[in-house]
């Protein structure tokens, strides 16, 4: 490796990059979600699919799950939630510290699927906000790579309120 | 069934019950709620039906006894099946609690008393298991509405969603 100094009045490639501060901290956190998997259900099988090694999940930083909501700022809902899980689907979506996202995996979180009954939420939207939904019942692992992939380009668009008039 | 067996079924719980049907090789008892103890009792001690394997009840709407309670038991001794069924009315859907013979049936009796409001005299606990506490009605009675929730959490306004 050549140590030598620098001339000066030169500079190396890619000693300065410039880009919007948003789009700095909208790459950042787009590629280090850390999902917390709400899984109650039948679509607990096609998430262990789409985390495990034939579609690895970790491709787009989004593999890691943390199983307490306070280190988490992605909820994965993963299958149906009934009435009596409402308040407790609400607490840990309270519990997650900002920014967070909420991910509806499956025709059950994000309508109810097939149940209209005296025990099936219709959909956690009901209750929380969500801001991906995946179809499916269960969804093919494409559509929940499709999913990430969207949530991503969502997240690197928007506004992070991180951005103070100091940074 | 081994028809010894079968016989031997037959002969012991005779007195109690009202009808003694096969359905599909396997008995069906049917008796008055008062029996239900004692039927069950001679089924456990004299017959060896000793394993408990759930409780349920169908509803009849329109019947004057509206309320079948159903039990299955299984003998691990002749690895055979067995049913017994009792009517009850509506106005007072109650049996006996089978506890005292088999622990395993408070947990399902529990589940009977949500689903279909039957009471079980003798069950310690009949807290909602399933269900949960504030419910109101039974929901799989005929006439409980298909589609009526009963929601813990408040549904978001619109305000709520921007
Ligand atoms: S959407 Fe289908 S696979 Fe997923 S939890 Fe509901 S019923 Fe099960």
């Amino acid at each position: 490796m050549d140590s030598r100094p620098i001339p000066s009045g030169r500079s190396a490639a890619f000693e300065y990059i410039s880009t919007r501060k948003d789009e700095l901290v909208g790459w950042a956190r787009k590629f280090s979600l850390f999902p917390y998997p709400f899984v109650t259900a039948c679509c607990a099988m096609e998430f262990m699919a789409v985390s495990a090694t034939p579609y690895d999940t970790d491709r787009f930083g989004a593999a890691l799950p943390r199983f307490s909501p306070r280190q988490s700022d992605l909820l994965m809902v993963v299958g149906t939630i009934t009435h009596k899980q409402a308040p407790v689907l609400r607490k840990v979506y309270e519990q997650m510290c900002e920014p967070k996202w909420v991910m509806a995996f499956g025709a059950c979180a994000v309508s109810g699927g097939f149940y209209q009954n005296y025990a099936t939420l219709q959909g956690i939207d009901q209750i929380i906000p969500v801001d991906i939904y995946i179809p499916g019942c269960p969804p093919r692992p494409e559509t929940v790579i499709d999913g990430i992939m969207k949530l991503q380009d969502r997240i690197a668009r928007s506004k992070h309120v991180i951005l103070t008039k100091d940074f | 069934m081994a028809p010894e067996l079968l016989q031997r079924v037959r002969d012991a719980v005779a007195p109690l019950v009202e009808r003694f049907d096969l359905s599909h090789g396997m008995p069906v008892l049917t008796v008055a709620p008062g029996r239900l103890l004692e039927t069950v009792r001679r089924l456990k001690e004299d017959l060896r039906f000793d394993l408990f394997l759930d409780v349920t009840a169908v509803d009849w709407p329109g019947e004057e006894q509206r309320f079948e309670v159903v039990y299955h038991f299984y003998s691990t001794q002749h690895r055979v099946r067995l049913r017994v069924k009792t009517r009850v009315a509506e106005g007072e859907p109650l049996v006996d609690s089978l506890v005292p013979l088999y622990g395993s049936a408070g947990y399902t009796e529990r589940e009977c008393h949500d689903m279909f409001g039957i009471g079980f005299r003798g069950n310690p606990d009949l807290r909602p298991v399933l269900l949960y506490e504030g419910f109101v009605g039974h929901p799989l009675r005929k006439d409980y509405p298909k589609d009526r929730e009963q929601p813990l959490v408040p549904t978001r306004t619109r305000e709520g969603q921007l």
